[in-house]
């Protein structure tokens, strides 16, 4: 394998890592405040289907990423008040969200668009267009550091970097701020919380608010920047990946920008069967790549590989003592 | 607390959720500029107007039943089995195993040994998660999730590299011979003299379902192993304190679970195709969690949740067919009932609750 196959392959794991990366951010959110959330991938795709349409009506990306992120939010909500107000079973909850948001959107599709659940291409100011960094054009004759800086870093969308930026962000916003001290605890013990005289309700609705946007940009991300345009079950299990890629990060964000990079890693691979070849000599079937997240979360999650704790109140819903 | 009487919990709030359901289902329907009303005749023609209706109704619903049973059973012991839908798919590889590789003599010595495929592939399925929760901690909903994933790959897998015949572009096994073809529902009403639709796939199926409907009451509510189940799903420290192993309930409830789930195949798998496809479920497999939760977990509940959805799902397929409502209208409404009667329960119930404790009162 040559240096510059290289880059290409790792530049195509920059891509299909992005949105693994902001879902999975989304989750870390949620997750850490003890609300668990497998309704990622529902969010995601109703945020590909919102931002692509709006973004095809109006002919403005911005107007469609609000309006991705919007639907996010939507769905969020719904989750938040039979999880958090009614008290009901979040996963069953995450379960409907992924159903409604994968029926709703061909539904709606079809009707405002008529072309078989999909919306029309994205051209021009519809999409995310790559970004050039300063100087990329200069510096790519440079050897070795010149293509990584133009190939590898520049010329991916803001999307992209927003999701590489949101990293450190929410190390610091979980980490190093009040808010996320309290929202750390509350995904712990919740009671100890409330004792302090916290509100438990306000802090989960915040959490799973992030989430929404997160999973709204996510979703944005798929269908104006990654491809353009919606098509059914667009997401394609990438909820589920991030939620694996969550899983194998123990719940903590530097850890969560490495396994969506490894499985970003892996889908690029798919797609390039010659390099793998090319590298160990040996054939590997596609279905392996694709299965492989999953497959490596189960053995984390079995233990073998050092352990995998989830917050300790997650998936339980506070009742206040009388 | 028991402020309101069995028959509110059991039918009024089921019921309450199913019409709040409804209601915004024929919302949506309206939303996207079409006739709700005119949508429920045509569907009420298309699925049961007809013996033709009826036969694809039944056979969904016999899919849907073995799917629901799947989830409730877990659900008694405390479990959230999202596997079915991978379980269902590895079932039909049993079954397909057992078609192509053994000359069956007679269809009624294949239908035992591919149930018995079936029902051994589900369960294998089902374990590794099963024994990851029991022994490791690991949640049983994630590693189900996890595992129709892998279950996808390995089914694309072998139908692609394995048991594709040579020569075929198909992902698909070849056909099962005409020994092992299953009687359907026209054969059997046949001999009895009542005419039904040839080309509606429901066969002799739909009455194994009934059969494991019956056989999970039983097994549920009048056995020493249904017992414990329930009891360890219901507290887990009392069911510790009375020396019900956690490890062997969790087991043995996802190994059921997972058989069940599997079994589907000989409906769709031996009885429909008569060939293993790829996505021969068909989301079959988490249809089974809006049936169980429908149902109440209870083998009666889920049976009429599965002639429900078997009913949607016809009806849908109608739908789509006259109208230009798509398919996925079923995917909303299936949403929506899980949405309601699952995660909403509490809803629907606070509001109830608050109205019979007031009715006591006045009684009082």
């Amino acid at each position: 394998m040559d240096f510059l196959t290289l880059i290409q392959l790792l530049d195509s794991t920059v891509r299909l890592a992005t949105p693994l990366l902001l879902a999975c951010l989304a989750g870390l959110f949620s997750e850490r405040a003890g609300i668990f959330d497998i309704g990622l991938e529902g969010k995601m795709l109703a945020a590909a289907f919102f931002s692509a349409a709006v973004a095809a009506i109006t002919g403005s990306v911005w107007l469609g990423l609000a309006a991705g992120i919007a639907s996010s939010i939507a769905l969020s909500l719904l989750h938040g008040v039979a999880s958090i107000t009614f008290r009901g079973n979040q996963l069953i909850s995450g379960v409907a969200i992924n159903f409604l948001a994968a029926g709703l959107t061909v539904l709606i599709a079809q009707d405002w668009f008529q072309q078989g659940g999909r919306t029309p291409s994205l051209m021009g100011g519809g999409r995310f267009e790559p970004i050039t960094l300063p100087f990329a054009d200069a510096l790519a004759s440079v050897p070795v550091l010149g293509p990584i800086y133009a190939e590898l870093i520049s010329g991916h969308s803001f999307l992209v970097y927003l999701a590489f930026a949101a990293v450190p962000l929410t190390w610091w916003v979980l980490f190093r701020t009040r808010f996320g001290l309290r929202l750390r605890a509350v995904g712990e013990n919740p009671a100890a919380v409330d004792t302090a005289g916290v509100s438990v309700v306000a802090l989960r609705y915040a959490a799973v608010l992030i989430c929404g946007v997160l999973c709204g940009i996510a979703g944005a991300y798929l269908s104006t920047a990654l491809q353009a345009g919606f098509v059914k079950d667009m997401s394609a299990g990438r909820g589920f990946i991030a939620l694996a890629a969550l899983i194998f990060a123990k719940w903590r964000p530097w850890y969560a920008l490495w396994a969506t990079l490894l499985f970003g890693l892996f889908g690029a691979l798919e797609t390039r069967p010659d390099v793998i070849q090319a590298v160990i000599g040996m054939k590997v079937q596609g279905q392996l790549l694709g299965a492989l997240p999953y497959i490596m979360t189960v053995i984390i999650l079995a233990g073998f590989v050092g352990k995998a704790v989830p917050p300790r109140a997650g998936g339980e819903p506070y009742v206040k003592e009388r | 607390m028991d402020v309101m009487p069995k028959w509110a919990e059991v039918v009024l709030v089921p019921l309450i959720s199913l019409i709040l359901a409804a209601l915004i289902s024929a919302l949506v329907i309206l939303g996207i500029g079409e006739d709700p009303i005119a949508a429920v005749e045509l569907m009420v023609t298309g699925a049961l107007g007809s013996t033709y209706g009826w036969g694809y109704t039944l056979y969904y619903a016999t899919n849907f039943l073995f799917t629901g049973l799947a989830v409730s059973v877990a659900f008694h012991a405390g479990l959230f089995n999202i596997g079915g839908e991978g379980q269902a798919m590895l079932g039909g590889l049993g079954v397909a195993l057992a078609c192509l590789l053994i000359p069956w003599p007679h269809w009624t010595l294949a239908l035992l040994g591919a149930s018995l495929a079936a029902a051994l592939f589900g369960a294998a399925w089902a374990a590794i998660p099963a024994f990851l929760q029991a022994k490791r901690g690991s949640h049983i909903v994630i590693t189900t999730i996890m595992f129709n994933f892998i279950g996808a790959a390995v089914l694309n897998y072998v139908l692609v590299n394995v048991m594709r015949p040579a020569g075929s572009m198909d992902p698909a096994t070849a056909r099962f011979p005409e020994a092992v073809h299953l009687p359907t529902l026209h054969d059997i009403l046949g001999v009895v003299g009542i005419s039904f639709s040839r080309a509606a796939p429901a066969n002799i199926t739909f009455l194994i379902a009934i059969v494991a409907c019956f056989l999970v009451w039983l097994l549920l509510w009048r056995t020493w192993l249904g017992y414990e189940i329930r009891s360890y799903g219901k507290s887990e420290p009392a069911a510790k304190y009375a020396g019900i192993s956690p490890v062997a309930i969790t087991m043995i409830a996802m190994l059921i679970s997972g058989a069940l789930a599997g079994l589907m195949a000989i409906n769709n798998v031996m009885g429909e195709a008569e060939r293993l496809v790829l996505n021969a479920v068909e989301g079959a497999g988490f249809i089974g969690i809006a049936v169980a939760l429908m149902g109440r977990s209870h083998p009666f509940g889920v049976f009429l949740a599965a002639l429900l959805f078997g009913f949607l799902y016809q009806g849908g397929a109608e739908l789509a067919l006259w109208t230009s409502i798509p398919r996925e209208l079923i995917v909303v409404i299936q949403a929506l009932v899980i949405l309601f009667t699952g995660a909403l329960d509490n809803m629907v119930r606070m509001p109830l609750e608050k109205l019979f404790l007031l009715l006591k009162r006045k009684e009082a």
